[in-house]
């Protein structure tokens, strides 16, 4: 009965998501307050329709309910209820319908924080956000609906996915939708601005908070994914240039674009066809992001069996959305005004640059994620574009994005002077290339990458910090008013600096993986095996009893010279149900730094094959991640920037907002 | 500066960025790419030894040999014809016989692959999908049968 409930929630959320499309669009035309006043509560009501619906399915998940399709298929009776609950998503259908509440939940926000917008602005922002939940809504319905029965209903599931049944899911798929679908306002109200053929530093100022909210869940939850391949696939990898994961970088990449000029616009009321143009990029991005993983074009970790009907579907939505969008820009963004000149070398020409390194960077991603699908098409070869690729050209324009960072930080809106900022960054650049010649010197010969990346990430946080710095202590100012200039300055500004910090922090995690070691050896009892500066003892081999699998259980000592400095128990697990072995590798963290070992079946005679690492500095790269997320939710709590704050930025003056600096 | 000084300025920073990237991706492309051929492809286009590229297809039971040094020797075969791998290194948790594999690495001989990089099917319902078309050119496969019985 409450799977009914559910699915007739999800119908109803179609009709009121079409309401919130057709509704308020039409009063903002014909310029009827009344009729745009149903945007917002259409937004609500289809929220809590979509709430109950998921709410219908977690609890069909949570009480083993099989003969619901769904539920039969990916989970288990004996699963903890942790994995019921992220079973809800670990699936196709499970995690469309994760995607329109997430949808549902953006488009409520806007409904609750929106009443300081131009109410047609809101009214056409909503409606767009409306028409994609028709879109995804009807997807649902007819193509991947959660909620089919099953007739005779099995007495057991078939299981999870074992690969998933871990924390990482119940966390890398709500953050990561949380990132892609949080773009989605910001293409609504990108094409909203577009229809009213009107944009202005107010409309930035709104869509800034929304910009960070997405941007940071888009950070987290890249780093979660990756973080959870490392210790889960047991291949010490954390990021493979896996089609998948290359179409969540590219919204990410268009995203932190688009967080960079939106500043821009804000303070200086220039880039507004651009910032326009990255908006509607970033979503598109995330459209491709979703069609790439849902239609099963691709293969990967992460297709779930796939219906070519879907595929059809998505691609038609896809097309919709992003030729939509463009014919829409294309036709109405010449009659943006612009404004705000500025000098080449300035802030705002500082984030150009980073602009077109961070856009040129997501083009050479989505060259090699699609040519081979394209060239497959075309001639029928079958090829694979590697890691080299992906390293050599998104990883360059990367890494200059990353140099020309703290010159941008630290140069002036408007007109800057190049010279001044270089000499007060001397200390940073002196720091970054003695780092980077240590570090060619330590590897002799080896990767260039590495140690230039270790004297950029020197360079980014040590010129980030120089910045800061200068910004409040001045010689011969007292300690006291120091303080005071510190805590007056805004915290959107402390969480540039921070994400730039983070940025560099990543940066040396990444760099560090070029200096460690790794080996493949057969493990004897007793018998000390070295990995870089370790030694890593196999101590004990057994089998162990878990809820749903058997695993062979293996405890080993880490020790540095004489010195045990950690225990580590890797694992094979067994999983009746679906006759699938996952690898629980074996991870010490030691110095920012990982020991992570990963194991095979043992021999009869007790052997254990096994894969050993050295990762120095591997735990920066999610650290840093983490640092940029916390950075945008700084922004975030800056006065200025909350929900709400065009209003009152508005009532004080006129469009063209001076920066509070 | 003019406007149109700036916009000039701009248009040739962007051209510099643009171009540089496409140079890379150019060089990059000609020799990161890697091709996919089923066993028989690699037979026929007698490709010379020392080509990089991935072979997909089923590993023939009872050909897997494991031997000192974490060494695996065993066959891929679209059932019409075979190409021998050897691998270093643990194989992934769903390698089996009779199951589907890719084998990445560089040819040894016309029929010997010295591979680097072993994928296998990460589900019981999944199949690479190079390796089910590689055995559908050589009828050796069935629609449906990727769907695992209840």
């Amino acid at each position: 009965m409450i799977v009914e409930i559910g699915h007739f929630a999800l119908v109803l959320a179609l009709a009121a998501a079409l309401a919130q499309t057709v509704v308020p669009f039409w009063g903002a035309r014909v310029g009827d307050g009344g009729l745009m006043a149903v945007g917002p509560s259409a937004a609500l009501t289809q929220f809590a329709l979509i709430a109950i619906a998921f709410a219908a399915l977690v609890n069909a998940h949570l009480t083993s309910d099989f003969s619901v399709l769904n539920v039969a298929e990916n989970s288990h009776s004996a699963v903890p209820a942790i994995y019921k609950i992220s079973g809800v998503w670990g699936n196709h259908e499970g995690s469309m319908l994760l995607w329109v509440l997430i949808l549902a939940v953006f488009g409520a926000l806007v409904a609750l924080f929106g009443r300081a917008l131009p109410s047609a602005l809101r009214a056409d922002a909503l409606a767009v956000q409306g028409l994609i939940s028709v879109a995804f809504l009807a997807f649902i319905l007819l193509t991947s609906n959660p909620f089919e029965r099953l007739m005779p209903a099995p007495f057991e599931g078939r299981d999870l996915n074992p690969i998933l049944q871990d924390p990482g899911l119940a966390i890398h798929p709500p953050l990561l939708y949380l990132g892609y679908v949080g773009f989605s306002i910001v293409y609504s109200f990108a094409a909203a601005a577009l229809i009213e053929g009107r944009i202005d530093a107010a409309w930035a100022r709104f869509v800034r908070p929304f910009t960070l909210v997405a941007w940071s869940f888009l950070t987290l939850g890249i780093a979660a994914g990756s973080f959870w391949a490392y210790y889960t696939l047991g291949w010490g990898g954390f990021w493979f240039w896996d089609p998948v994961e290359n179409a969540s970088l590219m919204p990410w990449l268009a995203g932190t674009a688009f967080v960079h000029s939106v500043a821009v616009m804000e303070k200086r009321d220039a880039l507004k066809v651009w910032t326009i143009f990255l908006a509607i990029l970033a979503f598109s991005f995330s459209l491709l992001g979703t069609f790439l993983v849902r239609s099963g074009v691709l293969t990967s970790v992460h297709a779930f069996a796939s219906d070519p009907r879907r595929g059809v579907f998505i691609l038609v939505i896809l097309a919709l959305f992003i030729f939509g969008s463009f014919a829409l820009f294309a036709w109405r963004a010449p009659k943006l005004k612009q404004g705000g000149l500025f000098a080449p070398i300035s802030r705002e020409g500082a984030l150009i640059v980073n602009n077109l390194l961070l856009t040129t960077s997501c083009a050479t991603v989505l060259f090699g994620t699609l040519y081979p699908l394209a060239l497959e098409q075309l001639t029928g070869e079958k090829i694979t574009v590697g890691a080299p690729f992906f390293n050599l050209t998104c990883g360059a324009l990367l890494l200059t994005a990353c140099f020309v960072a703290p010159f941008g930080f630290s140069l002036a809106w408007k007109r800057g002077d190049l010279l001044a900022v270089a000499e007060r960054l001397t200390v940073a650049l002196v720091a970054g290339a003695v780092t980077a010649v240590l570090g060619a010197a330590w590897l002799s010969g080896g990767s260039v990458f590495a140690p230039l990346a270790a004297g950029l990430a020197i360079f980014v946080i040590l010129g980030t910090l120089i910045e800061v710095v200068m910004r409040v202590r001045r010689p011969g100012l007292a300690p006291a008013v120091a303080l005071k200039r510190a805590l007056g300055l805004p915290l959107s500004f402390y969480g540039a600096a921070l994400a730039h910090v983070g940025l560099g922090v990543t940066l040396l995690g990444l760099a560090g993986l070029g200096f460690g070691a790794e080996t493949i050896a057969t493990l004897h009892k007793g018998v000390p095996e070295r990995v870089g500066p370790y030694s890593i003892t196999l101590d004990w081999v057994g089998e162990r009893v878990g809820p749903n699998y058997k695993e062979a259980a293996t405890s080993m000592t880490v020790r540095s010279g004489a010195a045990v400095v950690a225990e580590i128990a890797p694992a094979r697990r067994q999983f009746a149900a679906r006759q699938m072995t996952t690898t629980e590798a074996g991870l010490a963290t030691l110095n920012f730094g990982q020991v992570y070992v990963a194991i095979a079946d043992p021999t009869p005679d007790g052997d254990v094959p096994a894969r050993l690492y050295w990762k120095p500095l591997v735990t920066l790269i999610w650290l840093g991640a983490g640092a940029m997320a916390l950075a945008g939710s700084l922004s975030l709590a800056d006065r200025r920037l909350r929900f709400g704050a065009a209003a009152r930025a508005k009532a004080g003056g006129g469009s063209l907002a001076q920066p509070a600096q | 500066m003019t406007r149109r000084g700036r916009r000039l300025a701009l248009i040739a920073a962007a051209l510099a960025v643009v171009g540089g990237a496409a140079g890379l991706a150019l060089y990059a492309l000609s020799d990161s790419i890697v091709f996919f051929y089923s066993p028989s492809e690699v037979v026929e286009k007698a490709l010379r030894p020392g080509a990089r590229l991935r072979v997909g297809g089923l590993v023939k039971s009872g050909s897997v040999v494991e031997s000192a040094g974490e060494t695996v020797a065993f066959v891929v075969t679209d059932g019409t014809n075979n190409v021998s791998v050897s691998y270093q290194g643990l194989l992934p948790d769903l390698f089996r016989e009779g199951q589907g594999v890719v084998a990445e690495g560089v040819l040894a001989a016309p029929d010997q692959l010295r591979a680097d990089t072993i994928l296998a099917k990460h589900d019981e319902r999944y199949m690479p999908r190079e390796v089910v078309e590689a055995l559908k050119k050589e009828g050796r496969w069935q629609e449906g049968e990727d769907v695992a019985k209840p």
